[in-house]
């Protein structure tokens, strides 16, 4: 029983982790009907900038997560405005095509730079072992990300729902067009929400190092777990891109834990029996119109 | 009655040989006995080539974008490697077309998950089916060799006459057969009225369901064909260099062969084999400068070609080979590029 | 009388919004029928539900008292149900010829011909040759549509969906935006449609409908307002009200 309460805190853990890393491509997708392979790679980057910072200079682990998130937005939005924005009105193929490109480059740039093997953040020790609740051990560092994680989905939530920006934003991803019509600057609400979410990718990317692993190849390893994430979830809202990483993270933990066998096909068999359902997603509208 | 007559000729136009082609497979031909100290990149470049052709079928014809087109190449790789390594079929050309169907039979089934819902559903489907079978073939390493890959397969002759031979002479002419075949019965499927109803419905799936054109069942069949080409180009690989190991279900080989096609051009099958001489000369010339990043210097391109444009590239691509093809056969014989494949 | 196309109690939503009410139409076969309304009426919904593109949320669409309400767009064609489109979705970068030839190859169950040439069936090409003469087409069959003028576009347009035989046909707004100089073409194209063909028109131009149809019924937010000849339509007060006046200043 505990061990069963373990697992399903490990896998919330780890499916919160995926909502911070993939919510921001969810946005982008809804708002612009992009589709950008390449957000794990700033999901690197921050994990890359998290672990120099550190590893090698020295800073306390949690002041080298806000740079993570501000070094991976700066990274987005500089792409954004040179590369990115000449792409939104390109047809699907050019957008996979480019965002595939993107991805190669950055993996073999970080392999020359960093090499290629899996890097470690060196974490406080209060982050180490277990804590025993009711019987149930708990991870500190998985307690954390739940911590961390829940606190942004709540802020997120807010943020879309209480203020103006989000309104804008709400309205932007329901029909941009409209938006348009009513005064709203689509491509600077975008251009903005683009790098929040690479900023978020980033800071999902330092989370993730300790759990996923960080190497040159953690774009490509996990570009379905995103794809999963946007497609089973939809972009017309964060609830249901959270409830699916949600729901692939404990499938996940489960399926390598209870069917280690079969573990990694777990998540591809949920993936094709929710198609096979509902093959547009299992949340309202799917991402792509 | 001349007016039926026209409607006949006309329709027919678009299937002639035109002199280019004519041209293509005769330089093919010539190189193949141009260079003999150079038969296993040729080999490499046909294979590509056909594999390329069967993402085209697809991609340039029927508008599906996939991410894992490796995986039906991989499943041609291993049936063709596995029923040589048990001898269940030693005769390389039957092997070949089992393999082929195998690969078919597997996108048949997968083309029901395929065909549902938007790019992004297809873009998952794809990619997930072939990391699936990646990790398949991994778990069940007492079958598939695992990480090693099929170790110590021997190739029999061809129709019990012709041994495959350590320069890859025989491989090399056989490929090229091979290839040749398909193409001629690929230029025949798009030239069909089935061809026609693919383009119609890469261009507006709804407006060709007004016309009466059953759009599911149109896209199964095309994506089994393609899945068919896809493992009988996997099948060449393991026949030609008797390997065949995990990274033949990789995305690096989905996502190269993309950029195989897209050099080349979407939607005239040409694309694929241009594209794959271009992407090898590519990868020689990469290769002599930084030999393990490659990985850097197929992005930089993709995005290039991105940015710079598609349409814009091909036209590059084709510059040369036109203007050669002007200057012999006029203006009329030179190669086009289709233009607007829009999303 | 036979009904060619009806539906009893259609109904569609999006969201909350009820864009197609208790809609209960009667088509009756050789009818030249015209439904109109104002902007907003849900005249679109209604033609989307009709042809299959929109699946409604209750009622039933019957084709010569055959239940079509579950079936798939291209069996509801091959049934005998057409249709042509309001904005222009033809094939840009097809030909006439092959326009048609798509059209008629499914009719005639070859599409699926994977092994053949186009252009090697005599049936086929007879057909062809027929329909494009018809609409003055064959001077340009050889032309991309996305390159002729817009009144031959629109003509491609009505042809297309007479190639499929029908013998229901929606046509959604032929005339809208082609120039004066080819509306000529057009209305008399539409004029010469065979009598066994059962016509519904979707139209704005009023013209085009008291010139056309011999019954019209009017749509107004997503239900039946009235319905009669065109006299007894253009007579009575509600429909002036709603939508006639609406017209009379454009």
């Amino acid at each position: 029983m505990a061990s069963i309460l373990t697992n399903l805190f490990d896998g919330v853990a780890y499916g919160m982790l995926l909502f911070v890393l993939a919510c921001g491509l969810a946005v982008t997708l809804g708002l612009m009907n992009f589709v950008n392979l390449a957000h794990g790679a700033f999901a690197m980057a921050g994990g890359y900038i998290c672990a120099v910072l550190v590893n090698q200079s020295g800073w306390p682990f949690f002041a080298a997560l806000p740079l993570a998130f501000v070094g991976s937005a700066v990274i987005g939005i500089a792409l954004e405005r040179t590369l990115y924005r000449h792409l939104y009105s390109r047809s699907h193929l050019d957008q996979v095509l480019f965002s595939i490109g993107l991805v190669f480059m950055s993996v073999a740039a970080v392999d020359y730079i960093m090499g290629s093997s899996r890097v470690f953040i060196k974490l406080p020790a209060a982050l180490e072992g277990q804590i025993d609740l009711f019987g149930v051990g708990i991870g500190r560092y998985r307690l954390m990300i739940v911590a961390i994680c829940g606190l942004l989905t709540l802020a997120l939530q807010l943020i879309l729902a209480k203020t103006r920006f989000g309104s804008r934003l709400r309205a932007a991803v329901d029909d941009p067009r409209a938006a348009i019509g009513l005064g709203i600057n689509v491509p600077q609400v975008f251009a903005f929400t683009f790098a929040f979410g690479c900023g978020l990718a980033g800071l999902g990317g330092a989370l993730s190092a300790e759990i996923l692993g960080l190497d040159p190849y953690f774009p490509l390893k996990f570009m379905i777990y995103f794809l999963i994430v946007v497609t089973v979830g939809g972009s017309s809202s964060i609830t249901g891109p959270f409830l699916a990483s949600l729901l692939l993270g404990i499938a996940d933990v489960a399926g390598k834990y209870y069917v280690p066998k079969v573990g990694p096909f777990v998540i591809y068999t949920v993936m094709i029996v929710i198609l096979l359902w509902r093959p547009n997603g299992l949340f309202g509208r799917t991402a792509a119109r | 009655m001349t007016a039926l007559s026209d409607v006949s000729t006309h329709a027919m136009a678009s299937a002639r040989w035109r002199i280019s082609e004519v041209a293509f497979w005769v330089l093919a031909l010539a190189c193949a006995f141009l260079f003999p100290s150079r038969y296993l990149i040729m080999t490499d470049i046909v294979r590509l080539g056909l594999f390329a052709v069967s993402l085209d079928l697809i991609l340039g014809y029927a508008g599906i974008v996939s991410l894992g087109h490796a995986a039906f190449f991989g499943v041609g790789a291993y049936s063709a490697g596995l029923l040589a390594l048990h001898g269940i079929i030693n005769e390389p050309v039957i092997a070949l077309v089992v393999a082929g169907l195998v690969a078919a039979v597997l996108g048949f089934l997968t083309s029901f998950l395929v065909i549902r819902g938007v790019d992004l559903t297809r873009l998952m489907v794809t990619l997930g089916i072939a990391l699936l079978l990646e990790a398949l073939a991994e778990r069940f390493s007492d079958i598939t060799g695992g990480t090693d890959g099929l170790q110590g397969i021997e190739m029999q002759p061809i129709l019990g006459r012709f041994a495959f031979d350590m320069f890859g002479k025989t491989g090399l002419f056989y490929s090229l057969i091979v290839l040749f075949i398909l193409f001629l019965l690929a230029r025949r499927v798009v030239h069909s009225p089935f061809g026609l109803s693919l383009r119609a419905i890469r261009n507006n799936p709804l407006r060709a369901a007004a016309i009466g054109i059953p759009v599911n069942r149109r896209l199964i069949a095309v994506y089994t064909l393609a899945a068919f080409y896809a493992g009988i180009a996997g099948a060449l690989f393991t026949q030609t260099t008797a390997l065949a190991s995990l990274d033949v279900f990789s995305f690096e080989r989905s996502a190269d062969l993309m950029l195989v096609l897209v050099i080349g051009g979407t939607g005239y099958l040409y694309g694929g084999l241009i594209g794959a001489v271009v992407f090898k000369m590519l990868q020689e010339l990469f290769q002599s400068i930084t030999p393990q990043y490659w990985l850097f210097w197929i992005g930089l391109v993709l995005v290039m070609i991105v940015m710079v444009g598609r349409a814009r590239i091909h036209r590059w691509v084709l510059f040369v080979p036109n203007l050669i093809i002007r200057q012999c056969a006029g203006r009329k014989a030179a190669v086009t590029v289709p233009e607007g494949d829009a999303p | 009388m036979t009904i060619a196309l009806e539906t009893r109690g259609l109904e569609k939503s999006f969201g909350g919004l009820r864009v197609t009410r208790d809609l209960s139409l009667k088509v009756v076969q050789g009818a030249r029928h015209a439904l109109i309304g104002p902007n907003g009426a849900g005249k679109t919904t209604v033609i989307n539900q009709l042809t299959g593109v929109l699946t409604p949320n209750g009622g039933r669409i019957l084709l010569e008292g055959y239940d079509i309400t579950g079936l798939s767009v291209h069996k509801r064609v091959l049934r005998g149900l057409s249709r042509t489109f309001q904005i222009n979705q033809l094939y840009a970068d097809l030909t006439p010829l092959e326009t048609i030839g798509l059209a008629v190859s499914e009719r005639m169950g070859r599409g699926g011909d994977w092994w053949r040439r186009m252009g090697t069936r005599n049936d086929v090409n007879a057909e062809i040759s027929e329909i494009l003469s018809r609409f003055h087409l064959l001077d340009v069959m050889t032309e991309l549509t996305s390159t002729l003028p817009y009144g031959k576009q629109r003509l491609l347009e009505i042809a297309v969906a007479i190639a499929a035989r029908p013998r229901v046909l929606l046509l959604d707004e032929p005339a809208a935006g082609v120039p004066e100089s080819e509306r000529h073409d057009i209305l008399a194209a539409v004029a010469a449609l065979p009598r066994e063909v059962t016509v519904l028109l979707i139209e704005h131009d009023m013209d085009l409908v008291f010139s056309f149809a011999d019954r019209i019924s009017v749509l107004v937010n997503g239900g039946l307002l009235t319905e009669g000849a065109p006299d007894e339509v253009a007579r009575d007060p509600q429909v002036r009200a709603v939508y006639l006046g609406e017209t009379t200043d454009v």
